[in-house]
């Protein structure tokens, strides 16, 4: 309990040092880097406790983004709406993608859900009520109550989904799911031979990390105003969801946490002051040098050096 | 729409010759992936990446973009060499090969192609040959010499290969390193040297595969983007290991996109292929053409 409360208190100390500030642009930025929280807690729930690998994370988030373009389409604007919209879709692709590959292993697994994201996004550029390949332009609400602009409210929404991804994070770590799921991760065959439900355990994480990655992806169509499938379905998306969690550390809550705004906030300075090829250049090598140099990531060294 | 034989055949013919490229392509994964188990995703921009290469030595020299691939050849067996050094050392030998060595060439894959837009510019490159437009037509049926020197290529490459697995000792060895290391060993070879050279191997038909690119088709540091789920699901599907496997893998895939491509419409033809990679993995995970 003390730790949620403790959470809550942080993100309200967060929010506030952000209100205080006043800057539109630190809100659009700070958006970004939040998102990738979420992105990366939900990516770790399954590639971090589980040990299942997902490439196709951009996939979870074009979903929630389209399934908020299509609810936005039909004459419903409101965001919270949308996320749940996203967030359903997204879970119930998850669950889908879960009954579908999750009898693979390793790889395996991986390469089904990347070829998933291709298959997904052939569709949506297919499909013209969603703009197709052309992309769908969304108007922003000029004003909303109680905030001072749109965006900080979209800021503030994020904020609060980060929260929510985070204890659910934590929550799985240290209930029977997470430990089941370890058990997953370290030896699927040895849980399931000592009666851990693994396909069942599975299907929940895919579920859940799936739904998170949903609700991070619907309020995009508001922040950017302009949808189109290649930048919706990023390589970017999938490739940082995975990079911060493995860069911060697997199997906790906090390795996420930890490389999401380290990494998050180092390419969003990269993008303003170099370019943003060079922020995705540092990425990728930030990314391989930790994997060589510090295979247990950023949590796994702060660790190791209390040991000794 | 009117049925009509001649642009069914076309569809076939040209797709088979699409298939020439996509074995050729698809042959240093089933090294590297069939194998040796690695996974090694960055392939297709390795791919791109030999495609480059032979653009900036063309440019250079003003040499045929095929004997400027060839020059590249022994470049890209050290360079596969060398990187599999480093994949050994911070990844196999540690045993978490799994999750980290994935991740790590997915790392490889995104600097490599980063670095190349940083380069090139992220603009398509292409190669004016003599040959490109021209077409050894028979009757109705298009043969484009653009098509067919990719599937000429492949056949010398893979069957190169091929013949060596089947009729040396060291070509022997790497079939063998994948399925039985200790054996190896107790033969008194070396599986980390065999490994080494059997990824080289890998890098330099990717580079093989990336000149075969340059002439079918303008290249961008992204193309390899498209790639990863067909080679994949070809290597898949023809049974992993099996270099005649991915060969008829290859052909079918090939047709199966080009007659959707000229049915439905080309931007179709990706949903065909990664949903028989998605089925094959949901049904049939050991391949169709396996063992």
């Amino acid at each position: 309990m003390r730790f949620y409360l403790g959470a809550v208190g942080v993100t309200a100390l967060v929010f506030l040092a952000f209100h205080l500030a006043g800057i539109e642009y630190l809100w659009f930025t700070a958006y970004v880097v939040v998102q990738y929280v979420v992105l990366a807690t939900a990516w770790n729930i399954l590639g971090g406790y589980a040990g299942y690998v997902n490439f196709g994370s951009a996939a979870f988030f074009a979903v929630g983004t389209y399934a908020a373009v299509a609810l936005h389409k039909m004459g419903i604007g409101n965001l919270w709406l949308m996320m749940a919209a996203g967030g359903v879709t997204a879970g119930l692709l998850g669950l889908a993608m879960g009954y579908l590959t999750l009898r693979l292993r390793g790889a395996y697994f991986s390469i089904a859900t990347l070829s998933l994201a291709v298959l997904l996004q052939t569709i949506i550029t297919n499909w013209s009520y969603l703009g197709g390949s052309r992309g769908v332009y969304v108007i922003r609400p000029s004003e909303v109550a109680v905030f001072t602009s749109f965006v900080e409210y979209l800021f503030a929404v994020m904020l609060l989904l980060a929260l929510a991804a985070i204890c659910i994070a934590r929550y799985i770590e240290k209930s029977r799911l997470g430990y089941g799921l370890a058990a997953i991760r370290d030896d699927e065959l040895a849980a399931e031979a000592s009666g851990v439900p693994t396909l069942r355990l599975k299907l929940i994480a895919t579920t859940v990390s799936g739904g998170l990655m949903g609700m991070a992806g619907a309020p995009m169509p508001y922040y950017s105003t302009f949808i189109e499938p290649a930048s919706a379905f990023g390589l970017n998306y999938a490739v940082n969801a995975m990079a911060m969690p493995l860069v911060g550390g697997l199997k906790t809550w906090v390795g996420p946490l930890v490389g999401a705004l380290m990494m998050g906030t180092a390419q969003q300075i990269a993008t303003v002051t170099i370019s943003s090829a060079v922020n995705l250049l540092l990425v990728g090598l930030l990314l391989i040098g930790f994997l060589m140099l510090a295979p247990q990531g950023i949590v796994g060294l702060i660790k190791g050096r209390a040991k000794r | 729409m009117v049925f009509d034989p001649g642009l069914l055949l076309n569809a076939i013919v040209s797709g088979l010759l699409l298939g020439g490229f996509y074995a050729l392509a698809t042959s240093g994964l089933t090294i590297a992936f069939g194998m040796l188990d690695v996974v090694n995703i960055a392939h297709p921009t390795f791919i791109v990446l030999g495609a480059f290469a032979t653009f900036a030595l063309n440019q250079a020299t003003g040499l045929d973009p095929i004997l400027c691939c060839l020059i590249l050849l022994p470049v890209f067996f050290l360079l596969g060499r060398g990187f599999y050094d480093v994949y050994y050392r911070f990844f196999e030998r540690r045993g978490d090969a799994a999750i980290q060595g994935l991740a790590f060439f997915f790392g490889v894959m995104f600097v490599v192609e980063v670095s190349l837009s940083l380069i090139f510019g992220p603009n398509h490159q292409h190669v004016e040959t003599p040959y490109a437009w021209t077409n050894l037509g028979i009757g109705p049926v298009d043969l484009p010499v653009r098509m067919l020197i990719p599937c000429a290529m492949a056949a010398v490459g893979i069957g190169a290969v091929t013949l060596f697995f089947r009729t040396t000792f060291i070509g022997r060895a790497v079939a063998a390193v994948g399925q039985d290391e200790g054996a190896l060993r107790l033969v008194a070879i070396d599986p980390l040297k065999i490994k080494r050279l059997a990824f080289g191997l890998s890098l330099l038909l990717a580079a093989l595969a990336g000149g075969a690119l340059l002439v079918v088709q303008p290249v961008d540091p992204w193309a390899g983007h498209t790639f990863i789920g067909r080679v994949f699901a070809i290597c898949i599907l023809g049974g992993l290991a099996s270099m005649r496997g991915s060969w008829m893998a290859a052909l079918l895939f090939g047709v199966i996109e080009n007659v959707t491509a000229t049915y439905l419409g080309p931007s179709w033809s990706p949903a065909v292929a990664f949903g028989l990679l998605l089925l094959t993995l949901a049904v049939r995970p050991q391949g169709l053409f396996a063992r």
